[in-house]
């Protein structure tokens, strides 16, 4: 069981920072005459090359704009990187920001299908699963309300069992388990360790270095979007703090 | 940047029987959203297209007495087609920015959100055709074989409004305004649909200003096998049919091209 399932291949993602941010027809016109469409452009990863393995749980790391996001959405296939390659084997699910995508109007059962469906699921998957997602979410009958009218908490709980009991390969979490009280998060602590142990590889994004050494094995520390060190938890936390206390 | 997932990755490269479902399901759930406020219902899809007719009946009707016989059916059939086009094209302008946070979120190809606002309009469309066949049924307007063209009309009709949805949706993302002046233009195009007036009450040396528009061609070919119960001419069916064609093209040619940057600006 030691596959590789995520390779990823002198990865680089370049953005255009526009001065100001030209979203209207009017003022590209307006602009395009003045000649004044100036952008710089800023690498939020550069070069990037590592490898995960089957059941490897690996902690991402780093400052804030390290570039820790970009490089999930890059693996969870929302961004497209500018150069360089990604390679995933399995069926991904990613956990990006709060909750997952979810569609506000709709209620939250509604959401479960949707999600499911995006995910990748058949009707006949999410029929069965259902119960044990309500179940885990605790959300009870507010899962026939409208999520706009949830609390973040209640987002974050929805999709993180939405997530989590889609049966994934991989799965990408960014600073999701910080979120609803104490008893889910004790909750979904427990949920992910029992993915990990069912051999599931898990990719996840904290600035909790506590919790990262608690769930992880690997850890990848980015800085400025180049990798500072990649390998056991225990060895790059103490870089990290090390680099931290020295600043 | 093709292919640089490789095939067994969570992006479906092959159609997957799920392809039908999710596309079924957010029309679905887009057709529930619609009326979801409403104790109506779904029966305004029915309600709106005849309270419409009545009006402009009661108003324009004693004004092309003798040139249109059987006015409601004559309006019918151009506004439904209209319609149709006019509300699938301007809910797709907005389908991309509406679902950022789903695209923000998980990958999925994207086209299906545009896709499922075309087919829940095109949905809408066929259940106001239902008022339609009432009203002809009511006025005993004459029925021939001809008819049978008419399900031909609707489907380039899909077709040509799925492209144009493609492109618009595509466009706006990275234009906003665009939604302002696609207002002022459907407006413009209805007026030069020849929905509520006979055509032949525009002068020849204007005419070409109905030919331009892309509508008309539809509408005329609907109502010529509809309302007048003539055979459909080859020369329509071949403009409507090419101008499906060269409006999928376009639109699946920009929408891909374009589809890995829409992150960025939504």
């Amino acid at each position: 069981m030691n596959s590789v399932k995520i390779e990823i291949d002198r990865l680089s993602m370049k953005f255009r920072v526009f001065s100001e941010k030209v979203g209207s027809l009017k003022e590209y016109l307006l602009r395009a005459m003045k000649r004044n469409l100036r952008y710089s452009e800023f690498y939020a990863l550069r070069s990037i090359s590592f490898v995960v393995h089957s059941g490897d749980r690996v902690g991402i790391i780093g400052k804030n704009g390290a570039g820790k996001s970009t490089l999930l959405k890059i693996i969870a296939g929302v961004l497209k990187p500018t150069e360089g390659t990604v390679t995933v084997h399995g069926r991904v699910a990613p956990l990006l920001e709060l909750g997952a995508g979810f569609d506000a109007e709709l209620t939250g059962a509604e959401n479960i299908y949707l999600n499911g469906a995006l995910l990748g699921k058949s009707k006949q998957f999410l029929d069965a699963k259902f119960q044990e997602i309500v179940k885990f979410s605790e959300l009870g009958n507010f899962i026939h309300v409208p999520v706009k009218n949830y609390s973040s908490g209640m987002r974050a709980r929805l999709g993180f069992s939405i997530a989590t009991q889609v049966d994934p390969d991989i799965l990408i979490m960014d600073e999701i388990l910080g979120v609803g009280d104490e008893s889910f998060r004790k909750k979904s602590s427990a949920k992910m360790m029992e993915l990990i142990e069912g051999g599931k590889t898990v990719l996840l994004v904290s600035h909790q270095l506590g919790l990262i050494k608690s769930l992880t094995n690997k850890a990848l520390w980015l800085h400025r979007g180049e990798i500072k060190a990649f390998g056991p938890t225990e060895e790059v936390c103490g870089l990290y703090e090390e680099f931290l206390k020295n600043k | 940047m093709a292919g640089f997932f490789s095939s067994n990755t969570i992006l479906p490269k092959n159609r997957s029987p799920f392809y039908v479902f999710k596309r079924v399901l957010l029309s679905k759930f887009r057709i529930k959203k619609k009326y979801k406020d409403s104790s109506l219902g779904i029966l305004w899809s029915l309600l709106n297209p005849l309270l419409y007719m009545i009006v402009l009946t009661l108003v324009f009707s004693k004004l092309f007495e003798r040139t249109i016989e059987n006015f409601p059916v004559y309006l019918l059939t151009g506004r439904l087609l209209f319609d149709f086009f006019s509300s699938s094209t301007t809910a797709s302008m907005n389908s991309v920015i509406q679902a950022a946070s789903l695209i923000k979120r998980v990958y999925f190809p994207k086209y299906i959100i545009t896709l499922s606002k075309i087919i829940s309009n095109f949905i809408f469309l066929l259940i106001s055709l239902v008022v339609l066949a009432l009203i002809m049924a009511f006025t005993r307007a004459p029925v021939t074989v001809n008819i049978l063209f008419a399900p031909i009309y609707l489907l380039l009709q899909f077709f040509f409004c799925c492209g144009m949805g493609l492109l618009l949706a595509t466009v706006t993302v990275f234009f906003r305004d665009v939604q302002h002046l696609y207002s002022v233009l459907t407006t413009m195009l209805m007026f030069a649909s020849a929905i509520f007036y006979p055509a032949e009450i525009i002068p020849d040396k204007f005419h070409f200003i109905l030919d331009l528009n892309p509508l008309f061609h539809f509408i005329d070919g609907f109502r010529t096998v509809v309302y007048h119960g003539l055979p459909a001419e080859p020369l329509n069916l071949l403009i409507c049919a090419s101008l499906a064609l060269v409006s999928m093209i376009a639109g699946i040619v920009v929408f891909e091209r374009s589809q890995d940057k829409f992150i960025l600006y939504i």
